[in-house]
């Protein structure tokens, strides 16, 4: 009975969380109060009825849905082909390559589809060659395009993933039935897709309902606006707050209703990020050079882009780029921003997921813990130009907020990545505690001591995985610092954006490949850092 | 002396009531089929539920109020004794003082413990590399390590496949004289409390039957 005096003087369970919800309440609650408390001074009636914002509206959905259409009726053909084509040389690179969206930033690979689709690019000399009308990337046309390009990809991997789960015995017995390949498509490959289907479509249609950097770079004027660009604009250039508020509270409205669609549909799908390596094997023995083609042309227009922004990253204005003192301070600037929004993220993630499991194992209270959970995923209902136009009301009485630039940033941008890292932390923390919680509770082991030796040791790849994704979004968000940046203070994706809407291609292309970089950069340094080294 | 006196828990639709009163100095074998309450038993008296109603005391003081970890009680699972990522020393270690701060006596007990399940030398040995069997007698030497009066059991050898599980017994019923613990196994298998020379109860309908 020797231990019996030692008295545990460690924080409460209820500490991390407590932290991580008082700081989300601060960044998104506090917000939030602000515009509803302005709206109340509007004539929302009349805002909404103006003929431009119902055009806006309109096209928000119009360009989503299409997006998504889009999306998801290619992906299917190209998982069935790589489904069929278990072994060929660059498939697990090329699947690798679906999930890069994640890291590459969004307006980088703007810059390279505008060099490949643009009105110099080589779609558009080969359309002219043959003596056809050239194709506009500006305005709709674009827009699609560029969603396809981010959302096919992650369609067709979780199309795949569900493909490759379908037992073998199933292909064995429709071999031996004799099956021919449209009831195989019948009885066993559809099936697969279709229970996907309602998932993965609300997915792709939030990303793009409130997609901003594609609209904002590739659509613009009254003809192809989205709600969240509207905002952008009201509040930037017209200085029209009326508008901007009520066209946030539209948009906080839209947004709660997908998120409630997403979870009575099951979110399930989206969590699908690791993918299972089974012995794979091939029951078909045609259908090669079909298959073949919707490969080969898919990577092409995957690749192209990439490769086509790196061809031409080095040109004439390189050594001008990289040494402009602008550049300098905004790869600066990124760089802080990225850290300080990931390490704040991973720490409200952490907070959040240790009070949570705590609940879910020790309490036996698994519904609230979700719930605790769930607050993180805030800014899938309040986006981040709603927040940026709630926190824009809430600060302007007391300071300058185009100085507070950065720190804003952070802030919006570290919500942004939460729910990501949620996702990434809530099966190991879990699995942590979940086979020793017993143990751990009877050898009495708490607080400092069981996260130094029992959660840590399990928890430093996560958490450098979740550090490493969180910082290269916000190094690659060009969403909050459009609404908050100026001359002063730009970040690497501003800075694109202005070189790309000046017109000033190569540098545009010099500076995406700088930014491409820095992102991979964080994105390998940050998991290498802190978690450690690969397979150790 | 353990006694549990009109110790009542209920989950559910499931109701337990619990009377019984071992020696200290004892070996006593908990039967019953799975769902059958076995391990709420020994996670009431452990301290890992908390009971409706009645008391549990040893040496004539209620446990309750204690927690978990200041009880005069220690655990063998049936597996996950181990924390994989930790070596042996760590995983001992932690029975002594959970920052695993040990001074040269306790590392002296720590080596001890280790002779005394036959893995003599193996400290510095990642707790991944074990077998099942011997994972079991790592967790009995940090069960003896912190010396407490009371061993409780849950299902430790059905893991393990029969040779390892014959030798583990034999190694758990000298532990116990020697160290004179008060035990309690619960256990699906009338071997193990053969093996044990455990007074057996066999729980039934919640309630535990008087000694066959």
């Amino acid at each position: 009975m020797q231990q019996i005096s030692r008295t545990s003087r460690q924080p409460p369970w209820w500490l991390p969380g407590s932290l991580s919800v008082l700081a989300i309440a601060a960044l998104a609650g506090l917000p939030l109060l602000a515009l509803v408390n302005e709206a109340s001074n509007i004539e929302l009636i009349d805002t909404i009825s103006d003929p431009y914002n119902q055009r806006v509206i309109q096209f928000s959905f119009y360009q989503a849905i299409l997006s998504t259409l889009l999306s998801v009726i290619l992906a299917i053909p190209l998982a069935i082909a790589l489904s069929r084509e278990p072994r060929f040389f660059g498939r697990n690179l090329l699947i690798n390559l679906f999930s890069l969206s994640l890291v590459i930033p969004t307006i980088v690979a703007i810059v390279g589809m505008v060099s490949v689709f643009g009105r110099s690019g080589l779609i558009n000399q080969l359309l002219q060659t043959v003596g056809l009308q050239s194709f506009s990337i500006y305005g709709l046309h674009g827009i699609l395009l560029a969603h396809v390009f981010f959302n096919m990809p992650l369609a067709a991997r979780i199309f795949l993933q569900s493909l490759e789960k379908i037992p073998q015995e199933q292909w064995r017995l429709a071999v031996q039935l004799g099956l021919p390949s449209s009831s195989r498509w019948r009885f066993i490959e559809w099936p697969a897709i279709r229970s996907q289907l309602p998932g993965i479509s609300i997915l792709i249609f939030a990303l793009c309902f409130t997609s901003f950097t594609i609209v904002m770079t590739l659509g613009g004027g009254p003809r192809a606006t989205t709600i969240e660009v509207a905002i952008y604009q009201a509040l930037r250039f017209d200085f029209d707050i009326d508008t901007a508020v009520t066209l946030a509270l539209i948009q906080l409205i839209l947004c709660s209703l997908i998120m409630i669609a997403t979870h009575s549909f099951g979110a399930q799908t989206a969590q699908g990020i690791s993918s299972i390596k089974l012995p794979h094997h091939t029951y078909y023995t045609s259908g090669h050079y079909l298959n073949g083609l919707i490969i080969g042309v898919a990577a092409l227009f995957l690749i192209t882009p990439l490769a086509s922004l790196f061809a031409k990253a080095f040109n004439p204005t390189t050594f001008s780029v990289i040494t402009h003192s602008k550049t300098l301070s905004a790869v600066i600037n990124s760089t802080v921003v990225a850290l300080c929004a990931g390490a704040l993220a991973v720490a409200m993630g952490i907070g959040l997921q240790l009070s949570a499991r705590h609940l879910r194992i020790r309490l036996n209270k698994d519904s609230s813990g979700k719930v605790m959970q769930l607050l993180g995923n805030v800014i899938l209902v309040i986006p981040p130009v709603v927040l940026g136009t709630g926190l824009f009301i809430l600060l302007r009485p007391f300071a300058d907020v185009f100085a507070l630039a950065l720190v804003i940033v952070i802030a919006i941008n570290s919500l942004m990545a939460l729910p990501f890292v949620l996702r990434i932390l809530e099966g190991p923390v879990l699995q942590a505690a979940q086979q020793h919680d017993r143990l751990i509770q009877s050898l009495g082991i708490h607080g400092v001591i069981r996260w130094r030796l029992l959660d840590w040791p399990l928890l430093k790849k996560p958490i450098g995985y979740s550090m490493a994704i969180a910082s290269t979004l916000a190094a690659g968000d060009l969403s909050a610092i459009a609404l908050f940046g100026s001359e002063r203070i730009t970040t690497l994706p501003l800075l694109l954006y202005q070189r790309i809407g000046s017109y000033r291609h190569y540098e545009a292309l010099t500076t995406a490949v700088i930014l491409l970089l820095l992102c991979l950069a964080l994105f390998f340094i940050l998991q290498r850092v802190i978690g450690g080294k690969a397979n150790a | 002396m353990l006694e549990l006196n009109e110790l009542r828990f209920s989950f559910g639709k499931d109701a337990y009531q619990f009377d019984l009163s071992v020696d200290t100095h004892s070996t006593t074998a908990i039967m019953g089929k799975s769902g059958s309450g076995k391990s709420t038993l020994l996670n009431l008296i452990a301290g890992f539920l908390k009971p409706g109603s009645g008391d549990v005391q040893w040496q004539q003081e209620s446990l309750l109020s204690l927690p978990t970890e200041q009880r005069p009680i220690t655990t063998l699972f049936q597996q996950h004794n181990l924390f994989p990522h930790l070596t042996i020393h760590q995983n001992l270690a932690l029975g002594i003082n959970p920052s695993l701060k040990l001074d040269q006596e306790q590392e002296q007990q720590l080596r001890q413990s280790l002779d005394a399940v036959g893995m003599t030398g193996m400290e510095n040995q990642g707790a991944i590399s074990l077998s099942g069997g011997e994972q079991q007698r790592v967790a009995l030497a940090r069960c003896l390590l912190r010396q407490r009066p009371i061993l409780l059991m849950d299902e430790p050898f059905s893991a393990l496949d029969e040779a390892t599980r014959e030798s583990m017994q034999a190694l758990t019923r000298e532990t116990i004289k020697n160290n004179k613990l008060c035990a309690i196994i619960v256990t699906h298998s009338h071997h193990d409390a053969t093996a044990l020379n455990a007074n057996t109860y066999t729980l039934v309908n919640g309630r535990l039957d008087s000694p066959t």
